[in-house]
């Protein structure tokens, strides 16, 4: 994991970091028009006359929208606006049909929440843009000759969501990326899936002399599509900033673009050409006023929220708090080992274990739903380790079975012949062990108990590790005294 | 037959299709001929053959901005030119399925941005009362049409005074409903707080018949809600116990003439049985100050779409992006709806928000108010239409400001939203005069009911019509 | 009153072109309708509250229940560059 301060005259700043999430919610329908959401989908093929911005038409809010913005506005513990407005913010682009972005500005849904110990600034909603595709050879603006609108995505219900510039490092502002990906996702509000785009982070980024409270000039970083990019592109222009600020320089407002490839910053947009969006209220849409039946209704939705889940697997199961913390703000991890100790709770530990080193380090960036591993066998492979039927090293190799083919763990174990060893099978090979090292023998009667090792070590090589060492070591003894 | 029909209200056409003695498509055929035989500039385009649907009611012509599928739809616009929308919108559509066949698309000010239809992408319309003046705007057509014998009825829309001035201008019946009284999808936006589409008539039962033909809550406009119960056909022949209250007989520029007939009028409210009062709008004359603020801010948004992306004529540029813009919208906009774009935008951008948009909302608060207090004495506010009668093509269009006063007595109904009826009540110079009738918020029966009566006794000859 | 640099920014904003030559006759003409305008500020406007919708409606909001697109052709066949899939336009930015 990078950090923030490397060099040492660096110490004496301190980032201060704000971050601006966009959420695509997984309605059916989009923001303002009966057209359904879809992604991948052949160009223009999921727009209407309203969505296209024709004459005449004019928008209607999805109910089922409002409803998930409102969910989201209470699992962050917001005060919900009595009565929010939507606002309309003009400027021109290919993408944006009307010519004006339908969105919440000075009244927004909710305000003053908080995920975690970041405090949340506002929550509101509004429509995506469209798709423009730059013909020519590279895909980034500048350069390009031509581009190609679809509107399949224009007008897909937005949630955005400005925290108030509470992290103190890259690193601090992906694990709320992450924390809040968890929560939402566990929410079914959102595919929150960055690389498909339903989750956009920008960042603003200053820095400060460490102790001041003083907020130096802050720029945005635009649209970084992983937490790994976000975290080296904070950092990148962290160190920027801070290289100017060394060099008694001044940091200029401007919006700029990452590049992980090459890890440079390109300015997008500078202070001058900051737009002037001429806001003013939608007048073709009426305030959004919360009954008490519309909260309740996003209040009983609402499920268990990662925060929450950690806390009770902690409690409850007794596990440790990384551990809960790593289950729980992976859902998918989460419910994959709750039904894994559904029945058998006395294993709760080391199917914890079992899923937070061994599952996770043989997964790597695999998803747990592209594997043939089912909770329940995963429980009686941990159970057959922790039973000592067999070794943690046979418990691994059963492992990498199941996630490729799946199938009962018992039988994998019977196929594979990484059953324990008898002991009627171990008396033979530890005979003969101890017949083979008569000067290990030796050494033991003359009381050096550890030379024990070279007998055991044989008989496990002999078992390739099926044998249980204690058995095999209380068996060399008695043999030995005997 | 011509002759005849001509004579007959659209009601008594209707009578006569539901009796048998009139054929749907007879009809349709003679109001066809007539609309192409316009030479006012009255259309922008006539259908030639009838349209699906029943014909059980006499054709309607139709403000150039109401959107009909596979239709030109231009707003009165070039950056439209040639638009043919691929839906209809849901007033046109209720005519449609009541049993009115769309008879042709009427002219109008570019994008409804004025009150002479001089601002039509597409030329001027004439008056058929005097072919030297103006049928007034912006729905100067559909006017027109009507008052020439080239339309049985109309629809057209108001936002400052659009329907009732024109047809106080040519002589005819104009309505502009209750602001949500009627559905505002696929009509092509102006200002979106103020626009609604109401009819322009020979008389108030036409338009009493059209207005329930028209009205209704729609899922398409949020902001629509239909008016409330019944809505009997106008039959009152007195207005014993109403009280009507006038305002606006002091303004300096009402023509005299113009004062004459509103008084005459006046007179004939007493006769039978209504009592008459001067009343105050104490904020009615900063109307036209907030009004030029809201509309051209609502409507600097509004035309921000035609960019020549999606649809409508594309300029060349100079390949880049905003060359393309400018270049697109400097070549399709008028120099009115360019003037009103500047100055909304003005008014919305960075620093000026609170002195204009901000104040104007403000003024549009204190002016529904001054209709409230009003309404608490009388059960109508009436007064000219307007100041003068039709003026002269090109009289004012050296000077935009005397042309926007010239809505001064139309702008307070839709900054407060309610409805407001224009009915001929007379002639000054032989020219047309509008008496207007102002009730509260979905008094639209009450308001027909009271002009039905003065209708009646006021017996005003249209124009003759050949 | 408004400024020639004023009336260049606004056009800039709406993406409409006034000449140089034009400049001052359209500053000219604005200016004067603003100055009528302006005669609002003659009232008192204490506390009182602005008025955007005159409709007093709240949560007039659409069942999530999809409705049937254009069909790509249709959504196309209006505009003046169009690729088979698309709307075609100069990339931003780009010039
Ligand atoms: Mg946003
Ligand atoms: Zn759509």
């Amino acid at each position: 994991m990078t950090t923030t301060v490397t060099e040492p005259e660096s110490r004496i700043y301190e980032p201060v970091i704000g971050v601006e999430i966009h959420v695509q919610l997984k309605t059916r329908t989009k923001m303002f028009c009966g057209c359904a959401l879809s992604f991948g989908d052949e160009p223009n093929t999921h727009v209407c006359p309203i969505c296209l911005g024709h004459p005449g038409t004019l928008p209607a809010t999805n109910a089922e929208a409002v409803h998930f913005a409102l969910m989201i506005a209470m699992a962050f513990e917001c005060e919900i606006a009595p009565r929010s407005i939507f606002h309309r913010k003009n400027y021109f682009y290919p993408d944006l049909p009307k010519g004006y972005q339908i969105s919440q500005y000075d009244i927004p849904l909710a305000t003053a929440g908080r995920l975690g110990d970041v405090r949340i600034h506002r929550v509101h909603m509004e429509e995506d843009a469209a798709k423009l595709t730059h013909t020519g050879s590279s895909g980034r603006i500048h350069g390009a000759e031509a581009s190609v609108v679809d509107f399949n995505r224009g007008g897909t219900p937005l949630v955005e969501i400005v925290t108030e510039p509470d992290l103190r490092s890259a690193s601090e502002a992906a694990d709320f990326g992450r924390l809040l990906q968890a929560t939402l996702r566990r929410m079914g509000v959102s595919d929150v899936n960055m690389e498909e785009g339903s989750l956009r982070m920008d960042a603003n980024v200053s820095i400060r002399p460490t102790g001041t409270a003083t907020l130096g000039t802050k720029t945005e970083l635009k649209n970084m599509n992983s937490f790994r990019f976000l975290e080296r592109g904070i950092d990148a222009e962290i160190r920027r900033q801070e290289e100017i600020l060394r060099k008694g320089g001044e940091v200029d407002q401007e919006t700029l673009h990452y590049d992980p490839q090459s890890g440079n910053l390109s300015t997008l947009r500078s202070k001058e050409e900051a737009h002037d969006y001429r806001y003013f209220p939608e007048p073709d849409l009426v305030p959004v006023a919360p009954t008490e039946e519309m909260l309740g209704r996003a209040r009983s939705a609402l499920p268990e929220l990662p925060a929450a889940r950690a806390e009770r697997l902690e409690r409850d199961l007794e596990l440790p708090a990384e551990t809960a913390r790593l289950l729980a703000f992976r859902s998918e991890w989460g419910d994959f080992f709750e039904s894994a100790v559904d029945s058998r709770r006395e294993l709760a530990h080391n199917v914890a274990n079992w899923t937070t080193n061994e599952l996770t380090s043989r997964l790597g960036d695999r998803e747990l739903a592209d594997t043939r591993l089912e909770p329940a066998a995963f429980a009686q492979l941990v159970e057959l380790v922790a039973e000592k039927k067999i070794s943690a090293g046979a418990g691994r190799e059963v492992l990498d079975v199941l996630i490729e083919e799946g199938g009962d763990p018992a039988a994998v174990v019977e196929a594979k012949g990484l059953g324990r060893a008898e002991s009627g099978e171990l008396e033979g090979i530890v005979d003969r062990a101890i017949a083979e090292n008569p000067d290990a023998v030796e050494k033991i009667r003359a009381g050096k108990g550890q030379a024990i090792g070279a007998i055991v070590g044989a008989v496990m090589r002999e078992t390739k590790g099926r044998a249980d060492g204690g058995e095999v070591q209380r068996m060399i003894s008695e043999r030995i005294r005997a | 037959m011509s002759e005849e029909l001509l004579g007959l209200t659209a009601a008594e056409q209707a009578e006569r299709i539901a009796a048998g003695e009139l054929g749907a498509e007879e009809a349709f055929e003679f109001w066809r001929d007539r609309a192409a035989g316009d030479d006012l500039g009255a259309y922008l385009w006539v259908a030639e053959d009838a349209p699906e649907g029943a014909g059980t009611l006499p054709p309607i012509a139709v403000k150039d901005l109401f959107c009909v599928k596979g239709v030109p739809s231009q707003a009165g616009s070039r950056i439209l030119e040639g638009y043919r929308p691929p839906y209809t919108a849901t007033s046109v559509r209720n005519l449609q399925e009541a049993g009115a066949r769309v008879l042709g698309k009427t002219n109008q000010d570019e994008f409804a941005m004025g009150s002479s239809n001089e601002n039509s992408g597409f030329g001027p319309v004439q008056n058929p009362w005097d072919r030297e003046r103006v049928p007034g705007g912006s729905s100067g057509g559909s006017a027109a049409a009507v008052a020439a014998g080239r339309a049985p009825w109309a629809i057209g829309t108001d936002t400052g005074g659009s329907i009732r001035q024109p047809a106080s201008l040519c002589g005819i019946v104009g309505l502009k409903p209750t602001y949500g009284a009627v559905s505002r999808y696929g009509m092509i936006a102006f200002a979106s707080s103020l626009d609604q589409c109401g009819p322009l008539t020979r008389d108030v039962t036409d338009a009493a018949i059209l207005l329930r033909h028209l009205h209704g809550k729609d899922p398409c406009d949020s902001t629509s809600l239909g008016i409330p119960g019944e809505l009997p056909l106008p039959s009152a022949e007195r207005l014993d116990g109403l009280r009507f209250g006038v305002w606006g007989m002091e303004e300096a520029g009402l023509e005299p003439g113009v004062a004459e007939a509103v008084n005459a009028t006046l007179a004939c409210v007493e006769e039978l049985g209504g009592s008459v009062e001067q009343i105050e709008l104490p904020n009615a004359k900063h109307g036209i100050a907030a009004y030029y603020v809201i509309a051209p801010a609502e409507a600097s948004a509004n035309l921000a779409r035609y960019d020549g992306v999606r649809y409508g004529p594309r300029a060349a540029g100079d390949g880049d992006l905003t060359s393309l813009y400018e270049e697109t919208r400097d070549d399709g906009f008028g120099e009115e709806v360019k003037r009103r774009i500047m100055i909304g935008t003005y008014a919305l951008s960075s620093g000026y928000y609170e002195a204009y948009y901000g104040t104007a909302q403000k003024v549009r608060t204190k002016i529904a108010q001054d209709f409230s207090a009003a309404f608490e004495k009388v059960d109508f506010v009436v007064s000219p239409t307007s100041a003068t009668v039709a003026f002269k093509l090109g009289e004012r269009t050296a000077d935009p400001l005397a042309m926007y006063l010239s809505d001064y007595y139309t702008v307070p109904m839709p900054l407060a939203g309610i409805p407001a009826v224009s009915i001929p009540c007379g002639l000054s110079e032989g020219l047309p005069v509008g008496f207007q009738i102002a009730g509260p918020a979905f008094s639209e029966a009450r308001i027909l009911d009271a002009a039905h009566a003065l209708e009646k006794s006021i017996r005003f000859e249209g124009v003759p019509v050949g | 009153m408004i400024e020639r640099d004023q009336v260049l920014h606004v056009a800039k904003l709406a993406r409409l072109r006034v000449s140089h030559d034009e400049v001052d006759k359209v500053a000219g003409e604005l200016s004067k309708i603003l100055e009528h305008v302006e005669t609002m500020n003659e009232l008192d406007l204490e506390g009182v509250q602005p008025t955007s919708h005159v409709v007093d409606l709240t949560n007039v909001l659409r069942e999530d229940v999809p409705r049937p697109s254009l069909d790509r052709d249709t959504a196309l066949e209006q505009a003046s560059d169009a690729t088979a899939t698309g709307f075609r336009v100069p990339s931003p930015g780009a010039s």
